[in-house]
C-alpha cells in the first residue's frame, strides 16, 4: 500500500484526527482545515428555519441526502405565540417535502432523541446546529455545534469544512463517590480548564475511569465540553457502549480507538474518587465552588431537565433525595422537564412522574423547556434558580433579573428539600 | 477597512449579543439589531454607527451557536469583530456570514479608537500602536472574499 504523504500519514493519531482523516478522505491532522462528508445531521426549531432561508438564497433545489437530515422541534414546544407556530409549519411542510425525518412538539430534546433513536454512531461525524450537538461524542462520535448556514450547505451538498482540533487528553480514574455524580465531574473539569480553556479543540476521555462511568454519565460529560470551549468532548467505545446502542440501531459500525502515543495539546487528570458536590454560581458556568461554599442561599425554584440532566436517571436521584426529606420546602417550586417522550414514559410507568406530581412539581413538555427562556416557566426578578442545566448566563432562563445556579439533580433536590442550597449528602437518600 | 472601536469584556455569550426573547419575536436583522448587546450595554444599539468594530477580549460569542447572534450584528452595518479569543461556532457562523473575525491582542484598544484593519496586522490610528494577526486558512479567506456561504455556494454549489 502506498502512503499518500509518506511518514506523516502514518505518525499516531487522536480519535478526532482519525475520525476527521475517514470523513475527509485526506490526512487530517489537527489545525488543519478539511471539507468532510456528514453522517447525520440535526436541526432545531431555534436554527433549522434560518437554514432554510440560506438553503432557499443558496439555491437549493433539492437535498442530497434527506436519510442523513434530521429536524427536532424542541426550543418551543409548545410554540408559545403565533411567530413560532408558523415556524413549526413551515419545518414541517419543508421536511415533508423533501422527505426529512421530523420530530414534532412533545418527542424531546433533538440532542436525546439523536442518542435514543441510534443515529448518532461510534466512528461517525455527527453536527447539530446547536452548541450541545457536542452531547454525541459519548458515543465515540466526532460531534459538534454548527450554523444555520452550514446546515444549509449539508442540506445541498452532504458536506462540512471544519478544523481538525488538537485534542486535550482528559485522564480519568476512580470512580464517583456516594452523593457525587457526573454533573459534579463536569463542573469540577470547567473550574479546572475555565470557559475557553478548550477553545478549538477537543477533550478525548480516556483513562481507567472511563469503565466506572455509564453512558448517562458519559454523556453529562461531553454535553459539557462546549461550556469550556471545546469543539467536541470524545470517549473510547467499549461494552456498555454497544450495550446501549444494542436495539437502537441496524446500522453497521466501527469504534475508533487514539493511537498509543497520538499527541496531544495537553493532559489532564480528574481523579473521581477525590470529587465533592460542586454548584456553579451566577453568572459564569467555570465560577464553580464545592456546595458547602454557597450552602445556606435561599432558593425559589428548582428545575430539574435539559439536555445534561434530564435522563432517567436523573429524575430518580432527584426523587430519591426529595423522598428521603420528606418533599419539597414551602415556597419552592420545582419544575420538571424529561428530556424526551421515552424519558417521560419510563417516569410514568415507574411511579416517579406520580411521586413528582404529588410533591407539588410542575409538570413541563419535553424539551428544551426554562433552559433556554424559549417557553416554559420562567423565573421572576431576584429569583435563585437552581437548575440541572449547562448555562447559567444573566438572562439564560428569559430573565436578566432571576440568579442561575448548577449543579447535579441530587443536590437541585437538596435544595428543594432544604428551601436552600445544600449538600445533598447531609440528606440520607 | 477603517472604523471606530466599540468595546466589551471577556465571555460575551450569544445571548448578550441578542438574547432569545429578542429571537422569539423575529429573525430580521434589521429589527433585532435595535437589542443589540442589551443586556450588557443597553446604550449601544441607539449609538452603534455602520462601520463599527466591535472589540472584545477572551471567549466572545460563547454559548449558543445562534446564527442570529452574527446576522444581528451585520444588521447593524459591523463588519468585523476583534478578539483575543472567539468560540468557535460564532467565528464559523461569522466566516460564513461574510462577517471578519480577527484574532488579537485586544487589551490596548479603547472605546472610540480607529482602527484600520489591514491583511495581517490591525493599526491602532489613535494609539499609533500596531498588532499583528494571525492569517486565515485559505477555504476561510475564499468563503469572507465570496461574502459568505450564500454567494459561495451560489458560485460554486459545493466546497
Amino acid at each position: 500500500m502506498v502512503c499518500p504523504t509518506g511518514t506523516q500519514a502514518m505518525a499516531a493519531k487522536t480519535i478526532s484526527e482519525k475520525i476527521l482523516s475517514a470523513k475527509s478522505g485526506v490526512d487530517a491532522r489537527a489545525g488543519r482545515v478539511v471539507v468532510c462528508r456528514v453522517d447525520c445531521a440535526m436541526g432545531t426549531d431555534g436554527s433549522a428555519p434560518m437554514a432554510i432561508d440560506y438553503f432557499q438564497a443558496m439555491g437549493g433545489q433539492s437535498v442530497r441526502d434527506a436519510a442523513r437530515i434530521v429536524f427536532a422541534l424542541d426550543h418551543y414546544a409548545p410554540a408559545p405565540n403565533r411567530a413560532i407556530a408558523l415556524l413549526h409549519q413551515r419545518l414541517r411542510e419543508f421536511a415533508g417535502r423533501f422527505g426529512i425525518e421530523l420530530w414534532d412538539v412533545g418527542e424531546g430534546i433533538g440532542h436525546q432523541l439523536m442518542v435514543e433513536s441510534g443515529r448518532a454512531l461510534p466512528g461517525g461525524l455527527v453536527v447539530g446546529a446547536d452548541s450541545h450537538a457536542v452531547t454525541y461524542g459519548a458515543l465515540n462520535a466526532f460531534s459538534t455545534g454548527i450554523g444555520s448556514s452550514d446546515l444549509a450547505a449539508i442540506l445541498i451538498c452532504g458536506r462540512l469544512w471544519l478544523r481538525v482540533p488538537e485534542s486535550i487528553r482528559v485522564n480519568l480514574s476512580g470512580q464517583l463517590p456516594r452523593g457525587v455524580y457526573a454533573k459534579d465531574a463536569a463542573l469540577a473539569l470547567a473550574a479546572a480548564l475555565g470557559a475557553d480553556g478548550a477553545a478549538y479543540q477537543a477533550l478525548e476521555f480516556g483513562g481507567p475511569g472511563v469503565g466506572a462511568l455509564d453512558m448517562d454519565d458519559r454523556l453529562v460529560l461531553s454535553n459539557f465540553a462546549v461550556e469550556m470551549g471545546a469543539k467536541n468532548g470524545i470517549f473510547p467505545a467499549d461494552e456498555q457502549t454497544s450495550e446501549y446502542l444494542a436495539g437502537r440501531t441496524r446500522q453497521g459500525f466501527e469504534a475508533v480507538a487514539a493511537d498509543a502515543d497520538a499527541r496531544y495539546a495537553r493532559e489532564v487528570a480528574l481523579n473521581l474518587d477525590t470529587l465533592s458536590p460542586q454548584v456553579a454560581l451566577p453568572h459564569q458556568v467555570d465560577r464553580v465552588e464545592p456546595i458547602g461554599q454557597a450552602a445556606g442561599t435561599p432558593v425559589q425554584m428548582v428545575y430539574l431537565g435539559t439536555c445534561t440532566g434530564g435522563r432517567v436517571k436523573d429524575f430518580h436521584e432527584a426523587r430519591d433525595v426529595l423522598k428521603a426529606g420528606g418533599g419539597v420546602a414551602r415556597g419552592v417550586k420545582l419544575v420538571v422537564t424529561p428530556a424526551s417522550r421515552a424519558v417521560l414514559e419510563t417516569l410514568a410507568q415507574d411511579g416517579t412522574l406520580a411521586d413528582f406530581v404529588a410533591m407539588g412539581a410542575v409538570v413541563v413538555t419535553p424539551g428544551c423547556g426554562s433552559c433556554c427562556g424559549t417557553c416554559g416557566a420562567i423565573p421572576g426578578d431576584g429569583v435563585n434558580v437552581i437548575s440541572t442545566a449547562n448555562r447559567n448566563f444573566k438572562g439564560r432562563m428569559g430573565n436578566s433579573g432571576a440568579l442561575i445556579y448548577l449543579a447535579s439533580p441530587a443536590s437541585c433536590a437538596a435544595a428543594a428539600v432544604r428551601g436552600a442550597i445544600t449538600d445533598p449528602r447531609e440528606i440520607d437518600a | 477597512m477603517t472604523g471606530r472601536a466599540r468595546v466589551f469584556g471577556d465571555d460575551i455569550n450569544t445571548d448578550y449579543i441578542i438574547t432569545s426573547r429578542r429571537k422569539r419575536e423575529s429573525l430580521d436583522p434589521a429589527v433585532l439589531r435595535a437589542y443589540l448587546f442589551e443586556e450588557v450595554d443597553p446604550r449601544f444599539a441607539a449609538t452603534v454607527e455602520a462601520g463599527d468594530v466591535i472589540v472584545a477580549g477572551k471567549n466572545f460569542g460563547c454559548g449558543s451557536a445562534m446564527e442570529v447572534a452574527v446576522t444581528a450584528v451585520l444588521g447593524a452595518g459591523i463588519r468585523a469583530i476583534l478578539a483575543r479569543g472567539f468560540s468557535r461556532t460564532y467565528y464559523r457562523n461569522a466566516v460564513n456570514n461574510g462577517l471578519l473575525p480577527v484574532e488579537c491582542d485586544t487589551g490596548g484598544i479603547r472605546e472610540g479608537d480607529r482602527l484600520l484593519i489591514a491583511d495581517a496586522e490591525v493599526r491602532n490610528l489613535t494609539t499609533g500602536v500596531t498588532l499583528n494577526t494571525a492569517p486565515l486558512p485559505e477555504i476561510m479567506q475564499q468563503i469572507i472574499a465570496a461574502g459568505g456561504l450564500v454567494p459561495y455556494f451560489r458560485r460554486h454549489g459545493d466546497f
